[in-house]
């Protein structure tokens, strides 16, 4: 059964046209945009609210944890203690011990909920003044595409200080866009179109890694954001962007979006 | 030779039960034999053990399904339960025997199947999920991957219908609903949504199958299928069946508290119909949790934030059951209290470690790393099968008639807990500070991670001694262990009133439960 089905071709081939006609869609998903001009980064927003959770969760523990060694050493059984037995709880001790706790846990998940939520709100709320690239991932590598049709592989080059939006879909199999130093990723499926977005403020390089199970090369499928201050990002776009306006021959077609302004260009 | 025959066509529920017992922990030692090369593997950076992820691949995946399917339900819902829902009842068997004994070879064939994979030429590397599109188009076989869950989901269904028919009508006289153990009520819990959920994952993987075999299309974007659909589908079972395995881990945690501290489970009441049932139903309600970062529309990922959320209430409530179960006990620290206690412990960080997973915007980061492998590892792995331990060394006596050796169990017990909490906290810390993602053969983006992944390998070593000194215990206890009592431990549950090991038949005549009585009416000592 090497090499899958005896079908497999049906749909390899029927696959390349439904591809090439999936690229209007990146354009048409909504993103909701936040045109307040007030950028809110979402890493620092991620290490408060963990800060807050793990705080939580430490005091639930520590409460739980003394009361059952407290319990355990004074309830041992030793010469001249012998406990057991205890007596079944009284209704009215029943009902308290069922609704004032199940009332704590409830303040606290709504407490935690609401906070999540609100931060939830920067995550998926992209400011208006961005930079927005477009993303295909494939088996194994990260293809992305500037609004000037440059395009780059496993390599992230981008401007400090500007909120950076990644629409992204996959060519193959699923994979998953890992920033850890922005504290987010999202997945890149085939026949969807998801995004995220992050907020370099400064100069740096940084790792992009595959978080979703993709096939054998799975954990080798890496790559780069490289932060540059502004003025020299601005160089080397344009430079890119002279470049492939100069280059004779057409972009090879990967099934992914072609750029609107490229389109333009070769008719 | 007629032995052998005794127990491949036996229909008695503790044979089977121990059957289950048996192919469990083989499948149990499989699985953990595949961590270990894992842990080998990841001992270092670039290609240790193996030159091919591909291998690499094929362990992780062996270690997944194998672990859950061949060993935690199946030592659970198989053993657990069939060894001692009738006793527990006053029942003389379960209600279908015959059933029972089919629900076991179907379950052995699932192994069998699963063991498979380590004979043929292109085993399956499709992990425990069997995400589409790379199991559509691997050349590992994924067939074998559906039909391992089939005929094990196909066992299980059986099972489920057996011991809901077998508590429902064959109690003994005078037991009414408020007099079954807790664990009952907890097997209850597992059956109703294994009855629920499991033809839903056997759907969704025979989708996979038909896909990648029969040229059908449900999860291919080009012709109009959808790669999320499977996620979905799994995932509305896959969530419910770790409560599948928790509630019944609970429950033997629950019988072992009680009898230790020779006190009654703590607002009873409140732990069954609130704790045990509010699992049930909030269950089915949170399998987005699994699909945070999968690009599923935002408003419903912060809806299943909340339901997520409020399954703390349930699991809060059974905590509150347990450790108020120690009030004013009579505790003794044998080898099964030891387990159970140490089990508390690994739940709760597990347990609490899961909130910030429950929170969408946290896990955008935590999501795939190594902080997710800790948590669920502290609840499922390590509660889970330390829960199973306490379980049979709970039950030894009354399974063999013999007796375990207590250092040898506490020995093996400590080996264990430090193990595992070593590789669990350890896993935890790392994916929080470096996002380590899980999955990987080879760590190189991670450097920095070298000395912890070093810690964790040791810790699996650990873990692995502990384990065989376990099992040694087990085996040398059963073959030549000092003569058990009937009641070792003292308990009042109703599986301790017949001898050990029970005839078949449990009881020479049925079991009547008096008015006063209850599985933990224990008198003030």
């Amino acid at each position: 059964m090497k090499g899958g089905s005896m079908f497999k071709h049906w749909k390899s081939s029927a696959g390349a046209a439904a591809l090439a006609a999936a690229g209007p869609a990146f354009a048409e998903k909504y993103i909701p945009s936040n045109d307040s001009g007030k950028i809110v980064d979402p890493a620092a927003g991620w290490e408060r609210l963990w800060t807050t959770v793990l705080i939580d969760i430490t005091i639930l523990g520590v409460i739980f944890a003394v009361a059952t060694l407290f319990l355990v050493w004074k309830y041992r059984r030793r010469p001249g203690y012998e406990g057991g037995g205890a007596k079944p709880l009284s209704t009215g001790a029943a009902v308290a011990w069922s609704v004032i706790p199940t009332f704590i846990f409830l303040a606290d998940d709504f407490y935690i909920a609401a906070n999540g939520w609100q931060l939830w709100n920067v995550q998926r709320t992209v400011p208006a003044d961005r930079l927005e690239i477009k993303l295909e991932s494939g088996m194994y590598s990260w293809d992305y595409t500037y609004p000037n049709g440059v395009r780059t592989q496993n390599e992230l080059k981008v401007p400090a200080g500007k909120p950076i939006l990644l629409r992204m879909t996959s060519r193959d199999t699923i994979h998953s866009h890992y920033l850890p130093d922005f504290k987010v990723k999202e997945d890149s499926m085939p026949g969807r179109i998801t995004y995220l977005w992050f907020y370099p403020q400064k100069p740096g390089e940084h790792l992009v890694t595959c978080t979703e199970y993709c096939g054998v090369m799975h954990s080798y499928m890496a790559g780069k954001v490289i932060v540059l201050p502004p003025a020299e990002y601005k160089a080397w776009y344009e430079q890119e962007g002279e470049k492939l306006k100069k280059a004779e021959a057409p972009e090879p077609n990967h099934g992914g979006a072609k750029p609107a302004a490229q389109k333009r260009k070769s008719a | 030779m007629s032995v052998i025959k005794e127990w491949v066509f036996t229909t008695d529920h503790k044979r089977v039960g121990i059957l289950y017992l048996i192919g469990s922990v083989a499948a149990f030692v499989v699985a953990g034999i595949m961590a270990l090369l894992m842990r080998a593997e990841l001992s270092a950076i670039g290609p240790t053990l193996t030159a091919n992820p591909t291998t690499y691949n094929v362990w992780l995946y062996a270690h997944g399904a194998i672990m859950i399917l061949g060993f935690q339900i199946p030592a659970l819902t198989g053993f657990a339960a069939n060894y001692c829902i009738p006793l527990m009842i006053g029942a003389k068997d379960v209600a279908f025997p015959r059933l029972n004994a089919f629900s076991v070879w179907l379950f052995y064939m699932g192994v069998i199947l699963a063991l498979l994979t380590f004979v043929i030429p292109d085993p399956p590397d499709v992990l425990w999920t069997g995400y589409p599109p790379y199991s559509t188009i691997t050349t590992g076989n994924t067939a074998l991957y559906t039909f391992t869950v089939l005929l094990i989901g196909f066992a299980s269904i059986i099972a489920g219908v057996n011991f809901l028919t077998t508590i429902a009508y064959m109690r003994a006289q005078g037991m009414t609903w408020n007099k079954l153990n807790f664990f009952v009520w907890s097997i209850i819990g597992s059956f109703v949504m294994q009855l629920i959920y499991v033809p839903v994952l056997g759907t969704a993987v025979l989708l996979i199958s038909f896909d990648k075999y029969l040229g059908t299309n449900f999860f291919d974007p080009t012709i109009g299928g959808d790669v999320l659909t499977y996620q979905n589908l799994f995932w509305f079972y896959s969530h419910p069946a770790v409560y599948v395995i928790f509630l019944p881990f609970i429950g033997i945690l629950m019988e072992i508290l009680a009898t230790f501290a020779k006190n009654p489970v703590f607002n009873y009441k409140v732990a069954v119909y609130g704790g045990c049932w509010g699992i049930v139903i909030i269950s089915g309600e949170v399998w987005i949790h699994h699909l945070y970062v999968s690009g599923m529309p935002d408003w419903l990922r912060i809806g299943q934030m909340v339901t997520t959320l409020l399954i703390s209430v349930p699991v809060g409530l059974i905590t509150i059951s347990m450790v108020g179960t120690l009030y004013k006990g009579s505790i003794t620290f044998e080898t099964p209290m030891l387990y159970g206690l140490g089990t508390l412990v690994l739940f709760l960080i597990g347990g609490l470690t899961g909130i910030p997973l429950a929170v969408t915007s946290l896990t955008v980061n935590l999501s795939e790393t190594y902080y997710v492998v800790g948590h669920f590892h502290y609840v499922m792995a390590v509660a889970g099968t330390m829960a199973i331990f306490a379980g049979v060394y709970y039950w030894f006596p009354k399974m063999t008639g013999k007796m375990y050796s207590e250092l040898w169990g506490k020995i093996g017990f400590w080996f264990t807990f430090v193990g595992a909490n070593v590789i669990f906290w350890t896993m935890m810390d790392v994916g929080v500070r470096t996002g380590l993602p899980r999955r990987y053969y080879d760590f190189a983006a991670f450097p920095q991670v070298a000395n912890e992944q070093y810690i964790m390998s040791v810790g699996a070593i650990i873990i692995a001694i502990g384990f065989t000194i376990t099992l040694l215990n087990w085996i040398i206890g059963a073959a030549r262990g000092p003569k058990a009592s009937d009641n070792p431990w003292g308990s009042m549950s109703l599986e301790w009133t017949t001898v050990s090991p029970p005839p078949h038949g449990n009881w020479p005549k049925p079991p009547v439960v008096a008015e006063d009585w209850n599985p933990y009416a224990y008198t003030k000592r």
